[in-house]
């Protein structure tokens, strides 16, 4: 019994004449124009970034874009080196990635690993929850519970607003999302895997760090990359907990500015539409888009390499 | 591989139960899964003791005010909300169902242009929410000229889900098993009667699981809307989808950003409604998952 792939036509209209049904390819056409949303969508952000990013580097040197140590649109006069925003996103990036990458991926073992049916079924559901508070109720987490016990219990010169709380909460927030992807991948190794290194008399956590863990690795960094490129677009824990002074220090302890958290900041206030001011929101906005777009491509382009391997 | 053992350590492991190690190594794994939960459970409790002394029917019949905060309400907040979700239910649910039945049924995964779809989609899904208000911001707003009112704020949003929607609503329908189509097309069905009387049904519990976690999202979204400048302060409802607009995450923003401490147990309080609404949704998707998750 061969059995026809779902997307094929009907074995009926394969084998007689039939009518031709007219309102079948109206049918597929209005599906096609809803799918078609996507495409201009993206096509929408690309042109909405495009034409004022070009005009900004008409106005601004693109060398001093780079390299200048200082980033202050609105100042007199202004200064337009993005590398303070850069070194802050980073920063901010890192500190998540610190929390969220180990705290993700041992949760996800758990669950993969050593966790019955009944209690994935409940922890889950749980950690989803966790991922859908929305950010800016997590940016004021950051701000009146862990900057005042940073500020308290660690010996470090905290200031009111800083990196560093901003950078843990966003790290809590891609936890749910760093083990539910790599909770996934390790779901998808196959059994006999295991079965075989249970059989050579491997433990359970001999098995799993050494044969399911590698086995889905691939799949874990394409997670772990897509968490990155969550927490550096993250725009509303920044601005609540990391403050407005952009300056060019790693210094977490410092009020940091980051890409998305500028662009809130400056669309959030008056600016003249056309003015250099403004057009400086969409060339950092560019710069965002262009860096996210490249990590979801690594990202996706490592998860089909992996997914070949099992299927 | 360094895991090879004789037969007799293997026995033993058995036998005299597990190292210490691996007792660590389980402890470690319980406890970063502890840890964090543990943080969902410390949000919850700092803002719920944080804002329950304000919540009161001030915050849902008083209107914002940026001089009496005593007196200040969120009601145009949570009717803008309401405005905002319902608009972007009904762009963002059929486009997305519409999307993912063409992807799923009619397209040809080897034509190139079903693949940049694809691709496409699964990166729309994963490109920050403020992209969307400079979207929003340079072309609905000022080329398609709808204004800052609630609609562009909608449609922003409703951009912003639907690849959430089409995701979910895929796996819907890819989980309907093939034979149900076969014998529909089998007793004589047009492709499009199958879907539509066969397929959907049969997906429309996964589907709207999806589509109640896309509206959660669209709830909880404040960048796009501030980037459109929602987050001046508005002290009447929207009567009309080109009226300007607030929206709970916005007004609770606006408020985080005031430096007095009434305005933040104000922002306390709403986040309470906030979640309290955001905790339902989720119990109901994962209640109607759990309940129509069917095994053919």
């Amino acid at each position: 019994m061969e059995r026809s792939s779902r997307a094929a036509a009907a074995p009926g209209m394969r084998l007689g004449r039939s009518r031709p049904r007219y309102g079948e390819s109206v049918v597929k056409a209005v599906l096609l124009l809803a799918a078609l949303v996507s495409i201009a969508t993206t096509v929408g952000i690309i042109a909405s970034l495009l034409s004022p990013t070009i005009e900004f580097f008409a106005e601004v040197d693109i060398v001093e874009f780079v390299t200048g140590t200082s980033w202050g649109p609105g100042f007199k006069p202004p200064a337009f080196g993005v590398l303070p925003l850069v070194v802050s996103t980073v920063v901010i990036t890192l500190i998540a990635v610190l929390v969220a990458v180990p705290l993700g991926l041992l949760a996800a073992i758990y669950l993969s690993e050593y966790a019955s049916k009944r209690v994935r079924k409940v922890i889950k559901p749980t950690l989803e929850v966790l991922a859908g508070i929305p950010t800016v109720v997590l940016g004021f987490f950051a701000l009146t519970v862990v900057t005042p016990f940073l500020r308290e219990w660690t010996p470090f010169d905290v200031s009111f607003k800083n990196g560093l709380s901003a950078g843990i909460v966003v790290g809590i927030m891609i936890i749910p999302l760093v083990a539910s992807l790599a909770e996934d991948a390790m779901s998808a190794v196959p059994n006999g895997l295991r079965e075989g290194a249970f059989a050579l008399g491997s433990s359970r956590m001999v098995t799993s760090l050494r044969v399911v863990f590698p086995a889905a690795l691939s799949g874990i960094i394409a997670g772990v990359i897509l968490a990155v490129s969550r927490a550096f677009g993250e725009t509303m824990i920044v601005v609540v907990a990391a403050g407005s002074n952009p300056s060019l220090t790693v210094n977490p302890l410092q009020e940091m500015v980051t890409f998305a958290s500028y662009i809130a900041q400056a669309a959030s206030g008056d600016i003249p539409v056309g003015s250099t001011v403004y057009k400086a929101v969409f060339a950092v906005g560019s710069l965002l888009f262009v860096t996210t777009f490249v990590l979801n491509y690594i990202s996706a382009r490592i998860v089909r390499r992996f997914r070949e391997v099992y299927e | 591989m360094t895991l090879l053992t004789t037969p007799k350590t293997a026995v033993r492991l058995a036998a005299k139960g597990r190292p210490l190690r691996e007792h660590l190594f389980k402890v470690a794994l319980v406890a970063s899964l502890v840890i964090a939960l543990g943080f969902l459970a410390l949000v919850l409790y700092s803002m719920v003791s944080k804002g329950l002394g304000r919540f009161d029917s001030r915050l849902w019949e008083n209107m914002p005010s940026i001089r009496r905060p005593e007196a200040a309400g969120a009601q145009s907040a949570i009717v803008g909300t309401m405005w905002l979700v319902g608009l972007t239910a009904v762009m963002a649910l059929p486009t997305g169902i519409l999307a993912a039945i063409y992807l799923e049924e009619y397209a040809d995964r080897t034509r190139w242009y079903n693949r940049v779809i694809e691709l496409n989609i699964q990166n729309l899904a994963a490109i920050p929410s403020i992209i969307y208000g400079i979207l929003a911001l340079g072309i609905i707003a000022r080329v398609l000229g709808l204004g800052f009112g609630v609609l562009t704020g909608a449609m922003a949003l409703s951009l912003l889900v639907l690849p959430i929607v089409i995701i979910a609503a895929r796996e819907a329908i890819r989980a309907v098993p093939p034979s149900i189509r076969e014998g529909s097309l089998a007793l004589g069905a047009t492709q499009w009667q199958t879907i539509y009387r066969q397929v959907l049904p049969a997906a429309i519990p996964g589907i709207a699981t999806g589509a109640i976690l896309a509206l959660s999202r669209a709830i909880g979204e404040a960048a796009p809307l501030i980037v459109l400048g929602a987050a001046t302060f508005v002290p009447f409802n929207p009567s009309s989808v080109f009226d300007r607009f607030s929206a709970l995450p916005v007004q609770i923003y606006f408020w985080i950003t005031q430096s007095r401490e009434e305005f933040h147990l104000l922002a306390a309080a709403a986040i309470v409604i906030l979640l309290a609404l955001l905790l339902l949704m989720n119990s109901a998707a994962i209640l109607l998952r759990n309940r129509y998750q069917k095994r053919y």
